[in-house]
């Protein structure tokens, strides 16, 4: 993944929650590049940050939430400090944003046409009559029958797969080079999932986007992405290419979240279970925040933090890893 | 679970079919219809005539003591509904289920009520919701064993709570503490404690486990696993996480819009599936293990249970759909052991 220049980067980015009692770390030191055409996705269970660093890069952290460091470039140009105004235009223009719940993300009282229109008028400045055929356009491209009538309907009168499509729509309007997708299917069925991944995936390819795909089914991973980072506790415990990390994980964490998916192709009388739960932000444990529940956590797990180290196919934040690398060079990190 | 063809039902030799394993569950043709029409005033005014769904409309299965059938299917196929029906929260409109011999709906009115209660017990989806913010675990767990009158003793009851808690992989000491305490798995196991006071013979799981993470749910579904090899339980599992059902059951039933399509062993069902529904459904499943697949498109959605097609229901969507699937509806068939309602199969089209 090293020939195009990255189109997103992500670096050292932090995110805070102050609180009355006390600063909560929400995204600890993440880093993690999208090339132009990517699709990367992000996975992890509740509470490990992914919703979060897709908020945090679309500039649409609900405050209190704050980045409180590190920083974020499209395409070279810091986009983690511009005022609002600014980011409203880099929002929709090159960054698309699609969210779990389609019913929540469009406006009820507007007909789907208008909303389309309105996001491109916004950012193309085509003329009401351009707009409405490109939105015309975008609907029948995301595989809406009846597009010139449906364009004139409201959110409520489609059913669920038909609204994730809309939003799709409208993800897509202006041509954006970077797509940020929060769950995108979770809300879905099966039978629907399987269409809209397939939607994305061609819209994505044809427009020549990068994908940030966050979502917690490595189902959808595997068929989807390119590369997968798996974050644990605010943090990037493993990051590589999909086949590596779902074949062979170099994190704890990732094998331990592997084993405990049950497979279609295999019988076991038990899922590999990883005890415990994810720590709360309250109270992340010392050192590798996996090590309470790791089973191959040593003494060093407890004092010292991993960073992300070279493991066989991977980069995984995992002292096993140390040895034969982090010695060598000195110590990581 | 006895496969059970149509013809032997109508000759009404139920026992037509061999039978290796003692049935405790046998639903037959259950139906639910729920009246959805609009306000008497809004019909007069604006000329719309009563409205039913059918959510549930002639399901008949059996489930064999100490055995799991699951039930898979999309948004409003009935599932849950079935899962209510068969613990009396919902009142049959048409059909039966027998709990051991006995029709579940007439024993709820009677004297027998409370026994039957306590021998089959439910687990539900949304651990967040299906316990009391306000209880304390301690009084959660214990209700069901008050309720009963099995415990009167206090001591005895705070005993057996902690027994109960321990069973499901969580300590005596958080009997004293409250839901809001808890992660999403260790409340799943708080209600499976609860389900499990009364020492039911038969659980009723609604989606015990998709309002969890992976790795809580493989840790919820593995105490489900030993708690029936321990205890010898019968498992209702309702579904749409087709994968989960394959690690969990021992017979599958897929549903779409309130029938029964296809029923079989779950290596059968999985290696083999016969009906198009199913065979849609499992490929549509997203695997880890097989990336860069190319699926069999999905074509269209579910129909509005409203309005559902005539004929087969599923017939809008079905590759293998002809004329007659659009006018007859198809029985559920018992062909090679697999029950299956398809006039595509039946004619050996498919």
């Amino acid at each position: 993944m090293t020939a195009p220049a990255p189109l997103l980067q992500v670096r050292h980015l932090r995110v805070e929650f102050p609180t009355r009692r006390g600063t909560l770390l929400a995204l600890d030191d993440v880093s993690f590049d999208i090339a132009p055409g990517e699709v990367l996705g992000v996975v992890g269970e509740s509470g490990a940050g992914k919703s979060l660093t897709g908020a945090a890069i679309i500039g649409l952290l609900e405050p209190p939430g704050r980045i409180a460091g590190g920083e974020i470039l499209l395409d070279g140009r810091r986009i983690d400090n511009l005022p609002a105004d600014q980011m409203r235009r880099v929002r929709g223009r090159q960054i698309g944003a699609i969210f779990q719940d389609p019913l929540t993300s469009l406006n009820p009282l507007y007909t789907v046409g208008r909303q389309l229109i309105e996001t491109i008028t916004t950012h193309l400045g085509l003329s009401a009559k351009q707009a409405r055929a490109r939105a015309i356009e975008l609907l029948a491209a995301t595989g809406i029958p009846a597009p010139e009538a449906r364009v004139d309907q409201y959110p409520h009168q489609f059913s669920g797969g038909m609204r994730q499509r809309v939003v799709i729509a409208l993800a897509l309007a202006a041509d954006p080079k970077l797509i940020v997708a929060d769950e995108p299917t979770t809300a879905l069925d099966v039978s629907i999932q399987a269409q809209i991944i397939a939607l994305l995936k061609r819209v994505c390819r044809e427009q020549g986007a990068a994908v940030m795909l966050v979502t917690h089914d490595m189902g959808v991973i595997a068929e989807t992405c390119d590369r997968v980072a798996v974050m644990y506790a605010g943090r990037v415990a493993e990051i590589g290419p999909v086949q590596e990390v779902i074949h062979r994980p170099g994190h704890p964490y990732t094998s331990g979240l592997m084993g405990s998916i049950p497979a279609m192709d295999e019988d076991r009388e038990r899922l590999v279970q990883i005890d415990g739960a994810m720590p709360r932000l309250t109270a992340i444990p010392t050192g590798c925040a996996f090590h309470p529940r790791c089973p191959r956590a040593f003494d060093r797990c407890h004092g010292q933090r991993p960073e992300l180290m070279q493991a066989p196919a991977t980069a995984a934040a995992c002292w096993l890893h140390a040895a034969d690398l982090a010695v060598a060079q000195g110590g990581v990190a | 679970m006895t496969v059970l063809s149509e013809t032997a039902r109508e000759s009404g030799s139920p026992d037509a079919a061999p039978a290796p394993g003692e049935v405790l569950v046998d639903v037959r043709d259950l139906a639910k219809t729920f009246d959805v029409s609009a306000p008497w005033l809004n019909r007069v005014v604006e000329r719309k005539p009563r409205q039913f769904v059918h959510a549930v409309d002639g399901v008949s299965f059996r489930i064999e003591k100490g055995r799991t059938l699951a039930l898979v299917g999309e948004s409003g196929c009935g599932k849950s509904t079935v899962a209510r029906l068969l613990v009396g929260l919902y009142a049959p409109t048409q059909g039966e289920v027998r709990f051991d011999g006995a029709d579940i709906a007439a024993t709820l009115k009677g004297p027998k009520a409370l026994a039957l209660r306590r021998r089959m017990q439910m687990i539900f989806q949304d651990p967040y919701a299906s316990l009391n913010p306000r209880w304390k675990v301690q009084d959660i767990v214990a209700e069901p064993l008050r309720e009963h009158g099995l415990v009167r003793d206090a001591q005895a009851l705070k005993r057996r709570v902690g027994e109960l808690l321990q069973s499901v992989g969580l300590a005596p000491a958080d009997a004293e503490k409250f839901p809001h305490q808890f992660s999403g798995g260790q409340r799943q196991r708080i209600s499976i404690a609860r389900a499990l006071a009364t020492e039911p013979e038969f659980l009723v799981c609604d989606e015990p486990t998709s309002a969890l993470d992976v790795s809580v749910q493989a840790q919820v579904l593995n105490i489900m696993k030993d708690l029936q090899r321990k205890q010898g339980l019968t498992y209702l599992f309702i579904s749409h996480n087709l994968a989960v059902v394959r690690h969990v059951a021992d017979q599958v039933g897929v549903m779409y819009l309130g029938r029964l399509v296809e029923q079989a062993d779950k290596r059968a069902l999985f290696a083999a599936p016969r009906h198009p529904y199913t065979r849609m459904l499992l490929d549509a499943i997203p695997d880890i293990h097989m990336s860069g697949r190319s699926r069999t498109p999905v074509q269209g959605e579910v129909p509005n249970p409203l309005n559902p097609p005539s004929g087969c229901s599923f017939h809008p969507r079905c590759p293998h759909a002809n004329a007659r699937c659009s006018s007859e509806r198809p029985k559920l068939l018992e062909i090679q052991g697999i029950r299956v309602a398809c006039h595509a199969v039946e004619e050996g089209r498919l």
